[in-house]
């Protein structure tokens, strides 16, 4: 049967090759339509950010970044996203040999649940922390006696950091583990490895580029966000202001250029990680492939 | 080739670790200064007044009493502000866009006492401004007065009442226009023998206020927001704006762009200040805050409040130049319009209020 | 798994992981969003109603879903051309292109709104000359459509792409000596079995575009019951002091994210299950 098909296949293999792809036309309509789309959406608001940025001049533009409070913004700003990236990755990992290694009942609920912060908008994700911390809040008035500062301060601008952020290596790392299954972990038990080694030697290595791929997402979240740690912070200048509330403090304060000289230094970051993504795909492909 | 890779990410993750930790020990050492800190909430439009003043300020105190004392600031629209400090920022002292914002931290989460007002001179405000209008150059649509903002056609730019400490103020100096317009005199409202004439009067000035708020295009949450809408974004014929914002806009972004135009009648605004006793207390800073605040009612303060377009309520202390750049203009008062802003807040401003209604569904 | 609460297997860390997973979830996710549950029933049921269906809040509603709605239909349309593009095509600079795509996703939400705005409004690269057109960009629901449309792009063009890649080869060829035309084929052989990860794109580019708020707030204008999405509200309500109704409203914008994302997931699995099955 499979030598009928195939003969009948080269008899009409010209015809069949035209229908299976489109003509000349239609295909370079198509490309130069998604090309047109992405082009006007998605570089020229780069190019605004950059064009803005550099508007009085170069010097103009790394004079922005020599102020104090643009300093101790990038150093918040890295203070975050170095204690929230590796406290969710942790996560991702628990979470994903939980859900993914194992079938139990109210599985896609809990699923559902990490999936959550994903689609609350990030007000919410800053107002529920204000309604546990805040002085008004469940435990404000416990921790103003203690003179703990949750909000207002760093530990609150981190949390709402780790909410935002919170699903995207668990994200990336459950559909892998679960379509890789327990076999490799089955043999490796089998063969007398213990639970930690078998975690360490076989499944870790087996989902390395997407735990990365994961950080690398969540990562570039925890320096962009904006909305919720907008509301946890309480813009103090040179204290608890992030890079994205510095851009909004500049605009604020009609320092145009400087606003979009920060506002450049987190899209350079979000090109970084394009780049660094594309890397990651690339050697996960050929990790695949070999 | 798995297991080359493994030690890699089991140091990376070993060294994330320990990097993490030593990090917030950093940042706990960190957050313990040995000076003296003061923290200043504050609204929008005073950014630039108050980094001249913490400076001022600073080396005063410093002179005085030898104690370095550093100054934070924190800026936004004044509802937002407040409702951190109810929330828990711990501000030292509070110098907001208007008294009822400052009420509600003395109501909601009683860190001052309810008479803050009266602690400090004049209402508790060391300068005052007032709402004018800021115009493109040349005043191409010739705009004189309030009555103009509601031909068609012209656009008007001011931010959302409901946010902004200043839209609150723009939108009863239109009301207050109509009513003087409307009665002629102001004092009818307060004679009971009148109480027909002012309630046609409101009819009209709640008519006109809807009609002014059709013809805005854009309604930032914040002062600045609107002000960058106006000018940076080229939107609206006329931004209805804090008299010291509009002197800071023409200054800062272009005097050849835009031109001040002062109307017949407008609002007295008093930006008052307080210290928030409770924070204070707790970090021991009652007595600096209390300076601090005093000495914006001093030569220096007042001098630097006038150089920042504010109106000083001391004004021989300050530079005559500055001082000539403020023309004399009919002010009223809010006590005397709108029965102080507990008041003006519930029939205007509050959910359910006027403004809701006017921009409720018709029908 | 009949009766058991959990089906048998011989891996460790069970209990370990599934017992961190949950004492972390409620910590950081749970625990705070009931205390908004909890907040906002503090009000009556009475009062509770009213303050979700006033007219204001009515029209941030359908502002908020229907610009969502809006953006995430032109993130099909234009999604879906570009994965094909992507996945089926070679062109030069397709490598930049294919990372281009993530930009939305990798850029500050606070940077995109002041670009876009910059871009759009009425003296704006793009605005200025769509203004003379009788078209407001900026500062309208159509802005906000943009702002939308722009965050949700990577949604769906990543979801879209690998079941692109795995549409399998032979039934096209097999339709197509079978005499069908290129575009019968099309919509009989190809689109079929790309309608759940359709589906799901959709879902998602829609659920991210109801909880966005940085890029949406500079450029929407916040007119009331016309530009004002949702998320923006809770803070105008918080600004007012009102707690009650703001997390009244927080409430009802969680559940309706709660419920779509379940459908996501339910899409998934159908869609697994229908890959699985085979194409009918």
């Amino acid at each position: 049967m499979a030598g009928q098909i195939t003969s009948s296949m080269g008899v009409a293999a010209p015809r069949i090759k035209a229908a299976t792809s489109e003509p000349w036309w239609v295909r370079l309509a198509l490309t130069g339509l998604a090309i047109l789309f992405l082009a006007s959406f998605l570089m020229v608001p780069l190019l605004a950010v950059f064009t803005e940025a550099l508007r009085k001049g170069i010097q103009a533009y790394f004079e922005s970044f020599r102020e104090p409070a643009a300093f101790s913004a990038i150093k918040l700003t890295l203070l975050v996203a170095g204690i929230s990236v590796p406290l969710n990755l942790i996560f991702g990992l628990a979470a994903s040999w939980a859900l993914a290694k194992f079938q139990f009942r109210g599985r896609s609920v809990l699923i559902t649940l990490i999936d959550l912060p994903f689609a609350v908008s990030p007000v919410i994700s800053g107002l529920v922390y204000v309604l546990l911390f805040g002085l008004q809040g469940w435990l404000g008035p416990w921790l103003s006696d203690r003179d703990i500062q949750i909000i207002f301060a760093v530990p609150g601008i981190v949390l709402a950091t780790i909410f935002v952020t919170f699903p995207f290596v668990a994200r990336e790392l459950i559909p892998l583990m679960q379509e890789q299954g327990t076999e490799d972990e089955q043999a490796a038990l089998t063969l007398g490895a213990s639970g930690w080694q078998t975690f360490w030697r076989v499944t870790l290595p087996n989902v390395k580029w997407a735990l990365l791929y994961g950080v690398i997402l969540c990562n570039a979240r925890a320096m962009g966000e904006f909305g919720a740690v907008s509301v946890v912070s309480g813009h103090i200048r040179g204290k608890t202001n992030t890079l994205p509330l510095h851009v909004e403090i500049l605009y604020n304060e009609y320092n145009f250029v400087a606003a979009f000289a920060v506002a450049s230094l987190l899209t350079l970051l979000a090109l970084v990680t394009l780049v660094l993504k594309a890397i990651v795909e690339k050697r996960a492909h050929a990790a695949s492939a070999a | 080739m798995t297991n080359r890779f493994l030690p890699t990410i089991h140091g990376r993750l070993r060294e994330l670790v320990r990097g993490t930790v030593l990090v917030i020990v950093a940042a706990t050492v960190f957050a313990y200064g040995a000076d003296i800190q003061l923290l200043n909430v504050s609204y929008d439009p005073t950014r630039e007044l108050y980094v001249d003043f913490n400076k001022a300020f600073a080396s005063y105190w410093k002179e005085k009493t030898g104690q370095n004392v550093t100054i934070e600031q924190s800026h936004g629209g004044a509802g937002k502000q407040a409702r951190a400090v109810i929330d828990g920022l711990e501000a030292d002292v509070v110098t907001l866009a208007l008294a009822y914002d400052i009420s509600a931290i003395a109501e909601k989460a009683k860190l001052l006492p309810e008479d803050w007002q009266s602690r400090l001179p004049h209402n508790s405000a060391p300068y005052t401004s007032t709402i004018v209008f800021l115009v493109r150059k040349g005043n191409p649509k010739g705009i004189r007065d309030w009555s103009d903002l509601v031909k068609p056609g012209i656009e008007v730019i001011t931010p959302n009442p409901k946010t902004s400490g200043g839209a609150r103020w723009n939108y009863l100096a239109a009301w207050a226009y109509v009513l003087e317009q409307e009665l002629g005199d102001l004092e009818k409202l307060h004679d009971p023998q009148f109480s027909e004439d002012v309630k046609k009067a409101e009819a009209k000035a709640r008519d006109f206020v809807a009609a002014l708020l059709k013809n805005v295009p854009v309604l930032d949450s914040g002062a600045r927001g609107s002000t960058t809408t106006f000018v940076q974004r080229g939107i609206g014929d006329v931004f209805l704006s804090w008299e010291n914002e509009a002197f800071l806009a023409v200054n800062e972004l272009g005097p050849d762009k835009f031109e001040i135009i002062l109307p017949s009648l407008s609002i007295l605004a008093e930006p008052p200040v307080t210290v928030v006793d409770r924070n204070a207390k707790k970090h021991g800073t009652l007595e600096v805050a209390q300076a601090y605040l005093e000495y914006l009612y001093s030569p220096e303060g007042q001098r630097l409040a006038a150089k920042h377009f504010y109106r000083p309520v001391n004004p021989e202390s300050a530079d005559p130049a500055d001082l000539a750049r403020f023309p004399e203009v009919e002010l009223v008062t809010i006590d005397n319009v709108f029965g102080g802003w507990k008041n003006a807040q519930e029939t205007h401003f509050n959910d359910g209020g006027v403004f809701d209604e006017i921009y409720a569904p018709a029908g | 798994m009949s009766g058991r609460w959990k089906a048998h297997s011989v891996l460790p860390g069970f209990g370990l992981t599934l017992g961190y997973t949950v004492v972390y979830l409620s910590l950081i996710v749970l625990i705070p969003l009931a205390a908004l549950f909890a907040k906002s029933a503090t009000m009556g049921w009475a009062e509770f109603w009213q303050a979700v269906t006033a007219p204001r809040v009515v029209a941030s509603y359908k502002l908020t879903f229907g610009a969502s709605f809006v953006a995430a239909a032109v993130n099909i349309v234009f999604g879906f051309i570009t994965a094909w593009v992507l996945v089926r095509y070679r062109f030069p600079g397709k490598r930049v292109i294919d990372g281009m795509v993530d930009l939305p996703f990798a850029l500050p939400t606070a940077v995109s709104g002041i670009a876009l705005t910059t871009i759009y409004s009425q003296n704006g690269w793009i605005g200025q000359y769509l203004e003379p057109l009788g078209i407001k960009t900026a500062f309208s629901p159509l802005g906000i459509c943009i702002a939308l449309t722009f965050i949700g792009l990577p949604f769906v063009v990543r979801t879209l792409q690998p079941a692109l890649a795995d549409l399998d080869k032979e039934l096209e060829e097999a339709a197509a000596s079978l005499g069908a035309t290129r575009w019968k084929t099309f919509l009989r052989v190809l689109l079929p079995p790309l309608v759940p990860p359709i589906l799901t794109g959709f879902a998602l580019a829609f659920a991210r575009a109801i909880g966005e708020y940085g890029s949406v707030v500079f450029i929407s204008g916040n007119m009331p019951m016309r530009t004002e999405i949702t998320s923006l509200l809770i803070i105008t309500k918080l600004e007012q002091y009102d707690y009650a109704g703001a997390t009244a409203i927080a409430a009802v914008m969680l559940v309706a994210s709660f419920a779509l994302l379940l459908l996501i997931n339910l899409l998934q699995w159908w869609s697994v299950r229908r890959y699985q099955g085979g194409v009918a």
